[in-house]
């Protein structure tokens, strides 16, 4: 099968360019497009992609797959589809890169930190685990599964224009992942720190962020939840 | 080397898994000036990948429990060789361990009165095995280890912790005296190779399942740390008992948790039946997974298996119904969609024993503190050098690890290792910077794969290396094929030594990474086949068509396997708990 290649090597390329690259996938196997870039990369070496467990869980390979971003270990070639003929393969959008398929994380990562994505619990701590009913556990569903894999973030316009201030929907997911967890008591302290035109008021509710998810996560949904309670907090 | 930037630590974590985070957070919240070093993002380790939980007496399924009943299970399920003092240890302070996690903000499923939810797992009884199957395992749903690897570095995050992400550990720098005072590493992003220095290196660098063929674990697990140690000289322990789990997706490799039989889940064959009553009339589908995996292969090899080839047998999850299902396993629901297409609220999934853990590796006492052997066969401690986790081996798995005691072994001792670091430096402990000719040396695979003009591909040398360990050293092993797969291994070595790096750039140069992460593949692989051909007997996870029993008499021993010379001692199980009678061994029957 064709397969067009985002290829850039900083050190060797003046500029990024596609590269088509003919390649025998095994028959009668409906193959990851990880398996692919590992057959692509055993050609190549010089190819540069992240990779762990290669079961959808760490989210290091995040990628734009025939234009939309997606796990390459979890998305087969049947489900990835052709486009014009060709498995098309672009880093995740919206970031700088740094070499092929891998892009510089910092700025996502640094609105992860800015939601002090941690458990805050002035109270002494008890001397076994602090009690929690099913009900309010059942509300970190959805939440708590996230695996930082930025296809959301990178998918999201927003965060393409202002992603040093709006916080995008990876780190809102987790935002509220804390405000919503009974063991925490900084709720005031975390809305504070949210309330400005920017940070979470930047979302326009398009939902690409939902639409690529691979754990099926909805972030617009939890997103909703924090502008309700800014908006509460402020009457 | 001058132009080499040297980083300055009193203590540097090689690995940011639950282990390495589990120390660095101990160690930052102490003070001691620590960084730690991991070549993935650290909620990309494959602590993420644990599912089923972390077992531990918290008594909360039975407000009856008691640690010792935990650590009865451990000792047996260890087949008599996991030190008894280790186990005690962790077994002990294991509810404190679980309690942190809580605090930190791991999010674990409830019970009605709120505690944490526990769930039957494998080799788990109650009263010392009189009392019948016990509920054990704390879990977050079926995604403990991501739960518990983004809640160790979120309470890194907030504890200030120094990360250097995305940084490779070449190999250790040792000074005159043999003590470890720091690494080589690489920054992946830049290429950049600097000289960290420490008075204390912890290595958290998890298993080495890529050894084999069909492995549950993530690419990543190449055994990076061991393989520095076994490089630098020093020994591995039990290093021949790797642990196949039952349940590897048939054909992916990708685990599902023993969860699910702890949830009612439960093998059949061909015929439909529930063989494990067979092998197992008490604990059946949940005895120890030794037990379980050799089970399985029985039944393949006697043509029940399951498919059109026969080759693997069926886990049956759809009486528990779809509600079940997707509250307590929602995470198997979803992987085996993606990798056997197979939804089980419907249909059965094609499972097979796949590798799945390392239970030897660097020999440490509680502390974690790495050790060897002086020429008399005593301890002896290596200074500067640390290890926890799957690395290390405390023991505290001994030939058999149970189910969720991976995630209870790797905070209690990462924990562990971090007090003791934080004593030792506060008692204060003098070494001798290394020299220039020490640095060169730990620069030396460097040196040779930067240099290189020619030679063999490293996708084609670890591909022949994993089906080598997969067709003689696998679950069941015999001495005339294990003597051959040596003979092919010294071939691989070879082949090693020779590999080539044609793109030498700098950034991002994923290539050079997965060159050196082949010598350490190597290294293990090479270690585990003498030391399996070595162990005479069948214990735990070690299990020999030609010596089919186990043999306390000569082999209620650690195998300690000593690089420089290729050769394989002994050294003693620890039967002196501090609170308890020790545990004779018995015979292990499920």
């Amino acid at each position: 099968m064709l397969v067009s290649l985002y290829r850039y090597n900083p050190e060797v390329d003046q500029a990024p360019y596609m590269q088509d690259v003919e390649i025998k996938i095994p028959e009668g196997k409906d193959i990851m497009v990880l398996d692919l870039l590992e057959l692509l990369k055993a050609k190549d070496p010089s190819l540069a992609f992240r990779r762990s467990c290669r079961e959808g869980v760490c989210g290091s390979d995040g990628m734009n797959i025939n234009g939309k971003n997606g796990l390459a270990c979890i998305t087969s070639l049947s489900e990835a589809g052709l486009k014009g003929g060709k498995l098309v393969l672009r880093p995740l959008p919206g970031l700088p890169v740094v070499r092929d398929l891998v892009i510089d994380m910092t700025m996502f990562y640094k609105q992860y930190e800015k939601i002090k994505p941690f458990l805050i619990n002035d109270m002494p701590a008890p001397a076994i685990e602090r009690l929690q009913s099913p009900e309010e556990r059942e509300k970190l569903d959805g939440l708590y599964e996230c695996i930082l894999c930025a296809c959301c973030s990178t998918a999201c316009p927003s965060f393409w224009w202002n992603p040093d201030k709006f916080v995008g929907p990876s780190g809102l997911l987790q935002a509220y992942r804390f405000l919503a967890d009974s063991r925490d008591t900084a709720d005031s302290e975390r809305l504070a720190d949210l309330d400005d035109p920017f940070s979470v008021f930047r979302c326009r509710g398009i939902m690409n962020c939902v639409s690529v998810c691979p754990k099926g996560l909805n972030p617009t949904r939890a997103i909703g939840h924090i502008r309700n309670m800014l908006l509460q907090r402020s009457t | 080397m001058s132009n080499l930037r040297t980083l300055n630590y009193d203590a540097i974590v090689i690995g940011g898994g639950g282990a390495g985070m589990r120390a660095a957070l101990q160690l930052t919240e102490s003070g001691v000036k620590t960084a730690c070093i991991t070549k993935v993002f650290p909620t990309r380790s494959h602590t993420v990948s644990a599912q089923g939980g972390i077992t531990c007496a918290i008594a909360s399924a039975d407000p009856n429990d008691d640690w010792r009943w935990h650590m009865y299970d451990t000792v047996k399920g260890s087949d008599y060789i996991g030190d008894q003092d280790a186990i005690e240890y962790m077994c002990q302070v294991g509810p404190q361990a679980v309690y942190e996690l809580d605090h930190m903000g791991l999010p674990f499923s409830r019970t009605e009165a709120g505690r944490i939810y526990q769930r039957p797992f494998g080799g788990q009884s109650k009263d010392f095995g009189k009392g019948g199957q016990a509920a054990r395992t704390c879990a977050a749903a079926d995604r403990t280890g991501h739960a518990l690897l983004h809640a160790l570095y979120q309470g890194n995050l907030k504890g200030g912790t120094t990360f250097l992400n995305e940084w490779y550990a070449v190999d250790m720098v040792k000074n005159k005296d043999n003590a470890v005072v720091g690494v080589i590493a690489i920054c992946i992003e830049t290429g950049e190779t600097v000289y960290v220095r420490a008075k204390a290196t912890v290595i958290a660098t998890g298993g080495a399942g890529r050894i084999f063929q069909s492995t549950t674990n993530a690419l990543i697990n190449t055994g990076d740390g061991v393989g520095m140690a076994l490089r630098a000289g020093f020994p591995v322990q039990d290093i021949e008992m790797w642990q196949f789990h039952p349940t590897g997706i048939a054909g992916a490799g990708v685990l599902v948790t023993e969860g699910c039989r702890g949830e009612g889940g439960y093998l059949i064959n061909n015929d439909g039946e529930r063989f494990m009553e067979r092998y197992a009339p008490n604990a059946k589908d949940l005895a120890g997974r030794d037990v379980v995996a050799r089970s399985m292969v029985l039944e393949i090899l006697g043509g029940r298996g399951c498919g059109p080839k026969k080759d693997h047998v069926l886990l049956k999850l759809d009486h528990l119904g779809e509600e079940t299902l997707m509250a307590k396993l929602p995470g198997i629901c979803e992987l085996s969609k993606t990798f056997a297409h197979v939804d089980p609220v419907k249909a059965p999934v094609p499972v097979v024993p796949t590798c799945h853990y390392m239970m030897g590796g660097i020999p440490t006492n509680i502390g974690g503190q790495a050790l060897t052997l002086d020429t008399d066969g005593n301890d002896t401690v290596i200074d500067g050098l640390y290890a926890c986790g799957e690395a290390a081996c405390v023991s505290v798995h001994g030939a058999n690890r149970l189910g969720g005691n991976s995630l209870l072994d790797l905070v209690v001792f990462g924990r562990a290792a971090g007090l003791h670091i934080e004593k030792s430096l506060r008692d204060g402990f003098k070494v001798d910077d290394a020299t220039e000719e020490d640095i060169q040396t730990a620069l030396s695979r460097l040196t040779r794969l930067n240099s290189t003009t020619g030679g063999e591909s490293v996708a084609d040398v670890r591909d022949d290396l994993q089906s080598i360990m997969q067709l003689y050293f696998g679950v069941f092993r015999e001495g005339e094929s294990m003597q051959k797969g040596l003979r092919l291994l010294d071939e691989i070595g070879e082949r090693v030594r020779n590999t080539n790096l044609e793109d030498k750039s700098s950034a991002f140069n994923t290539a050079r990474i997965e060159a050196l992460e082949l010598d350490n593949l190597f290294e293990i692989a090479y270690a585990t086949a003498v030391a399996a051909e070595e162990r005479k007997e069948s214990r735990g996870a070690h299990a020999r068509n030609d010596f089919t029993e186990r043999d306390d008499e000569n082999w209620l021993k650690h195998s300690v396997y000593f690089p420089l010379t290729k050769s394989v001692g002994k050294r003693d199980v620890n039967f002196s708990p501090k609170t308890v009678e020790a545990f004779p061994p018995k015979v292990r029957s499920y």
